[in-house]
């Protein structure tokens, strides 16, 4: 089934000093705190987390709530600010991908691609042998989302003692956290680009279509990164 | 539970889903050192780094509360501080939500 020692090691990649689960967890605290004021019962924002495990989702459907979009619309606002999971799973498969593993471990445990996770497995795979790197990516899955769901517990029991300035405080957490990530892998001209011009087009189509624009800025400055790369290559 | 309730979050974990099932199922055909992998890396990356943009200029949530010279001020510390520490994430982290909390308690 699932080779523990694997599992186990992949667990233990979120206990490190600098480590995405410290800016997850606090995130979903943030999360758990907004639930509750939402009027969420404890189990419907451990259920959502449970299920959804997606920062900017769980935002829009908090959003959503509190203007009351319908049904169809929610479904569609939730789809396109978590499309960029589509990429991600797509550039983190392949490297999970041997012959003699199950396919249900990979369309499980795609459930587990977040920006947490998928830092921590493209920082670490390499020490790890091709055949137990999907162990180890579920055991990396399984920790940075038990965390989440612990920090919406804690979260919503802890959303009485957060005024604004403290709400305010923990949501800059997450986008501070990855902007310092994206900084730390700016390691080749192709990657540079996508980053740089990525973060550029997203809120500049934001002015022209906040739905699509981070698919749109996305799209554009990862190809343009590809074409790059590609003519360096050659 | 509210039935309204679980049926919105059942829709927001289908619509998350739909976007690992359906890459999990397009890297069955993608091995990892092909250039259409490669275009997808870049993908990965660029569309992360345009929903972070947007999270610090046109955030929801909570963080919409505060102003945007707040947030610049954050953004630039925190990354002076990340390479200060020589590329350490958690102080610029921790740092960032501490001067946030301070900036959101003294300005409107």
């Amino acid at each position: 089934m699932i080779n523990s020692k694997y599992f186990f090691k992949g667990i233990l990649c979120a206990k490190e000093f600098d480590s995405p689960a410290i800016a997850l967890g606090l995130s979903f605290l943030a999360i758990g705190a907004l639930l509750k004021n939402l009027g969420f019962t404890i189990q419907e924002s451990i259920f959502s987390t449970f299920l959804t495990y997606a920062l900017p989702g769980s935002l829009v459907m908090a959003e959503s709530i509190l203007i009351g979009v319908s049904l169809l619309n929610l479904f569609f606002a939730v789809w396109l600010v978590n499309a960029r999971l589509y990429p991600m799973t797509v550039s983190l498969m392949p490297l999970l991908k041997h012959q003699s593993q199950p396919r249900w471990k990979y369309y499980l445990s795609c459930h587990f691609v977040a920006v947490s996770s998928w830092l921590i497995l493209k920082n670490n795979y390499k020490d790890i042998e091709k055949k137990y790197r999907v162990d180890f990516w579920i055991g990396i899955g399984t920790a940075t989302w038990l965390i989440a769901i612990f920090s919406t517990i804690l979260g919503y029991y802890s959303a009485d003692f957060l005024n604004r300035e403290m709400m305010i405080g923990l949501a800059i957490i997450n986008p501070i956290y990855f902007t310092c990530t994206m900084i730390g892998v700016m390691k080749s001209i192709q990657l540079n680009v996508s980053i740089i011009l990525g973060a550029i087009l997203g809120p500049l189509f934001y002015l022209i279509s906040p739905d699509w624009c981070i698919l749109i800025g996305g799209f554009i400055a990862g190809t343009v990164a590809f074409v790059i790369g590609e003519k360096n290559v050659s | 539970m509210s039935a309204n309730i679980v049926l919105i979050i059942v829709i927001t974990s289908l619509a998350t889903y739909i976007s690992r099932f359906l890459g999990a199922f397009t890297s069955e055909i993608i091995d990892e050192n092909t250039k259409i992998y490669r275009w997808f890396n870049y993908l990965a990356y660029s569309t992360l780094a345009a929903l972070i943009s947007r999270m610090i200029i046109f955030p929801a949530g909570a963080l919409s509360d505060s102003n945007y010279l707040s947030r610049f001020i954050v953004v630039l510390l925190a990354i002076i501080i990340f390479k200060l520490t020589r590329n350490n994430l958690v102080y610029p982290t921790l740092f960032s939500a501490i001067i946030m909390f301070l900036l959101s308690s003294f300005t409107i």
